[in-house]
């Protein structure tokens, strides 16, 4: 009796003990280098010096972390700000900063670094996008070193929501383009230009220790030859899947996993608002009615991706479906057209970037909108003389564009940006979103706002692409989202 | 001619460093920072200045020194070009006597036809293929991707140069051998050769003899030309092979506008080719000595 109550002892201890945390930690290798491919290599290591999408990739979150970060799920959520206190006003934001923060370098994180990153980003010569978002801030006051005292000329609701993208960097490392001291869970290790950047686990880093040894971010130029370096296991994931073609091989194999996240990028079809006849309300709603989105998508994605009403992607908290705003109606479309004065269609030059997708969807639309009798004259033009020509001197009637970034409905409100939209309701309601008091109040006018904007079809917004990460079975624990294109690296886990 | 080219075609280097959201005051202070805001004579005189330092300058995007971005890519393209080219030589002029030797019979024929067939094909169409059985079926190489740390670690970057190497030599061995064939048919035509035979040599001793060297006077001056056009041509296999080579910093370049990158790429490009026809000319000259005697007289 005695020997089988140990025997049932033991086999309730293995049981037990093989769904331990402890167990589960055994089934991946805590020194394992991950290898992920990317198609989009940082210029170089500053995000204030032009560096590109590829710089927040591999940085935020992993060798640079903020006083906040946008998690993978869109929240933001407090790393370095360990209590923010915002005066009854709005005007006065004060953060303490976590205790045993340390640089790389193993400088103490200070409340003067704090200040001196806030001042990079907003400096005259930083070239970051979050340059405007910070304008209102008036001054940053340092007390002592674990506090930060900013000061706003305005009320600023998106104040943390910014502050995600101001990395934290030691105050004495001078120019970083070419070297980082940040205080996130990696150090940067090795970088080869035109080749690969490698991280290392931080091993006095003050939180969650990286469930990886290492991460090795490898640059492709080719989407093929990332595929083939994933199907030949030299690297272990793919943080973007940029050609649907490439996808077939990878969903069929159980030897890999395809994950299909929440993406942020926005196809559209830009009018020029300010020119005749996109000046017009039916004519703007006519074009939106008579172009078969989900089949666009389909004929691109497959069963990928995801058709919007708005400029406004699920993930941003104001987001509201407006898919039935304008629906397919080719007979619709032309009763507006009608309505607008134009019974016998026009005549319009779209300018279309030289890159994936855009001269496809562009052929796509030349034929759609001629069955409403409008015909669409393509222009390819690259991506440089999109810049210059469309974006800088608004000389253009349509074009086409894809929008990346998390939470930009706020393009909407200001009518000299390049498609001209201009409706002062519309400015002052994304205006007051930003002052508002609280984040439902926020939420409340940015949802009116878009609701306006889709109403009056600003642009035609044709879909959502799709965020597909593909990886080895090997691998687990890695953003599927990828919100403004960050890959945080910290939980990959990769099995022995 | 580089420098004027380069500043006709669209578009601002400024550009490529604010994306979309950027606000004219930044898109101004960038233009002052790269100085492209200067007159363009102002600008081409400071390039000249420079280039007499033989200084060329810091990238626009990435702020690194050019000569040591160029000095880190040609550490990829100048072993891959060259390995090529040796692996083309070993199959071309052995392959290129035999199919001249062997014209009327069905095996000088089949080296024709698949020489022909080996020009006919692009070379990435050449380097997806052998990708697809070495690297993916096969799984015997990788599918190129340099090693991070270079030739530091040498037995990595020599495997992920077996397959570039590979592409590189039979395209270029491929159009090499139909000189070298036509060559070769050119001498054993020649009066010389029927001479030797007739006094008592075998075809390989005749050929050995006064064959060889009459016949690679003219190589030469091809495998200058195909050196060349190789070296500049070495983009195409760096995109499928993914190799951090002076193709890729080139087309990076250009899509930036970023004029110092491009500018010193060109630069050094065209040196090479310049040194690789100087190189076949002695190498004419040695194997030729009436070529010495007019240089002479």
């Amino acid at each position: 009796m005695l020997h089988s109550r140990k025997l049932l002892f033991s086999a309730a201890f293995l049981v037990a003990t093989s769904l331990s945390p402890l167990a589960f930690a055994q089934d991946f290798d805590p020194d394992a280098t991950v290898n992920i491919g990317s198609l989009y290599e940082p210029q170089n290591l500053d995000n204030t010096a032009g560096a590109g999408q590829g710089i927040n990739e591999a940085f935020n979150g992993n060798v640079y972390e903020a006083l906040f970060r946008l998690t993978d799920d869109g929240k933001v959520e407090p790393v370095l700000a360990s209590d923010t206190k915002v005066s009854d006003d709005g005007l006065t934001y004060t953060f303490n900063l976590r205790e045993g923060v340390s640089f790389h370098s193993g400088e103490p994180l200070t409340s003067a670094d704090v200040k001196a990153s806030i001042e990079r980003v907003t400096a005259e010569a930083s070239k970051s996008s979050r340059k405007k978002s910070l304008a209102t801030i008036t001054g940053i006051e340092t007390p002592d070193d674990r506090t930060v005292v900013v000061k706003l000329s305005q009320r600023s609701i998106s104040l943390p929501y910014n502050l995600s993208y101001v990395w934290i960097v030691n105050d004495a490392a001078g120019d970083i383009t070419a070297k980082e001291d940040g205080t996130g869970p990696y150090t940067l290790s090795e970088w080869r230009r035109g080749s690969a950047l490698a991280l290392e686990r931080f091993d006095k880093y003050w939180g969650t220790k990286p469930s990886n040894e290492a991460a090795v971010f490898q640059y492709f130029t080719d989407a093929t030859a990332l595929s083939n370096a994933l199907l030949t296991n030299a690297v272990d994931i793919v943080t973007s899947v940029q050609s649907p073609d490439a996808l077939q091989q990878f969903s069929d194999n159980p030897e890999f996993t395809v994950s299909n996240g929440a993406s942020t990028t926005k196809e559209l079809l830009a009018y020029n608002d300010r020119v005749a006849p996109f000046d017009k309300i039916e004519v703007r709603k006519a074009l939106a009615r008579a172009v078969d989105k989900k089949r666009l998508l389909e004929s691109i994605w497959g069963s990928y991706g995801q058709v919007i009403g708005s400029f406004v992607p699920p993930t941003d908290p104001w987001y509201v479906d407006l898919t039935n705003i304008d629906p397919y109606d080719p007979t619709g479309a032309k009763a507006l057209l009608a309505k607008a004065g134009l019974a016998n269609g026009f005549e319009f030059t779209l300018d279309t970037p030289d890159y994936d997708p855009h001269p496809i969807v562009a052929q796509f639309l030349q034929s759609e909108l001629a069955k409403i009798n409008v015909k669409v004259n393509l222009n390819i033009i690259t991506a440089n003389e999109w810049y210059t020509k469309i974006y800088q001197k608004h000389d253009f009637q349509a074009t086409l564009q894809e929008h990346v970034n998390h939470r930009d409905i706020v393009f909407y409100g200001n009518p000299d940006f390049y498609w001209g939209y201009n409706n002062p309701k519309v400015v002052d309601l994304i205006a007051q979103s930003e002052t508002a008091a609280s984040e439902g109040e926020q939420t409340e006018k940015l949802k009116q706002a878009n609701q306006i904007i889709a109403e009056e079809a600003a642009s035609n917004w044709l879909y959502l692409y799709p965020q597909i990460v593909v990886s080895t079975t090997k691998v687990s624990g890695y953003p599927v989202n990828g919100l403004n294109a960050q890959f945080f690296v910290s939980g990959i886990r990769k099995a022995d | 001619m580089l420098f004027v080219l380069l500043r006709l075609l669209p578009g601002d280097p400024a550009n490529a460093l604010l994306g979309v959201g950027a606000t004219s005051e930044q898109v101004a202070a960038a233009r002052s920072q790269l100085g492209s805001d200067q007159p363009l004579f102002a600008q081409f005189l400071l390039f000249l200045v420079n280039l007499a330092r033989f200084d060329f300058g810091a990238s626009f995007v990435s702020r690194a020194p050019v000569l040591g971005e160029i000095a880190n890519r040609l550490s990829v393209t100048l072993p891959l070009t060259l390995a090529g080219f040796v692996l083309a030589l070993l199959l071309a002029v052995p392959l290129g006597i035999v199919a001249a030797v062997k014209a009327d019979k069905p095996f000088g024929a089949m080296i024709s036809v698949v020489s022909q067939l080996g020009v006919a094909v692009p070379v990435f169409w050449v380097g997806i293929l052998l990708v697809t059985l070495f690297a993916v079926n096969l799984r015997w190489l990788p599918s190129g991707n340099f090693p991070l740390r270079g030739w530091r670690n040498w037995d990595d970057a020599l495997t992920a140069m077996v397959l570039p190497v590979l592409t590189i030599g039979l395209v270029m061995g491929a159009s090499v051998l139909r000189y070298v064939r036509a060559a070769t048919l050119d001498v054993l035509n020649s009066d010389y050769i029927r001479t030797a035979r007739a006094l008592g040599s075998s075809l390989p001793e005749a050929l050995r003899r006064h064959g060889l060297r009459n016949g690679a006077v003219p190589v030469v001056s091809i495998l200058g030309i195909e050196l060349a056009s190789t070296f500049l041509g070495a983009v195409v296999v760096e995109r499928v092979f993914n190799l951090p080579g002076l193709g890729s910093m080139l087309l990076l370049g250009i899509q930036q506008r970023d004029y110092p990158n491009v500018q010193g790429v060109l630069f050094v490009s065209t040196l090479m080719v310049l040194l690789v026809g100087f190189a076949a000319d002695i190498v004419q000259r040695l194997l030729d000595p009436r070529l010495r005697e007019s240089v002479a007289s």
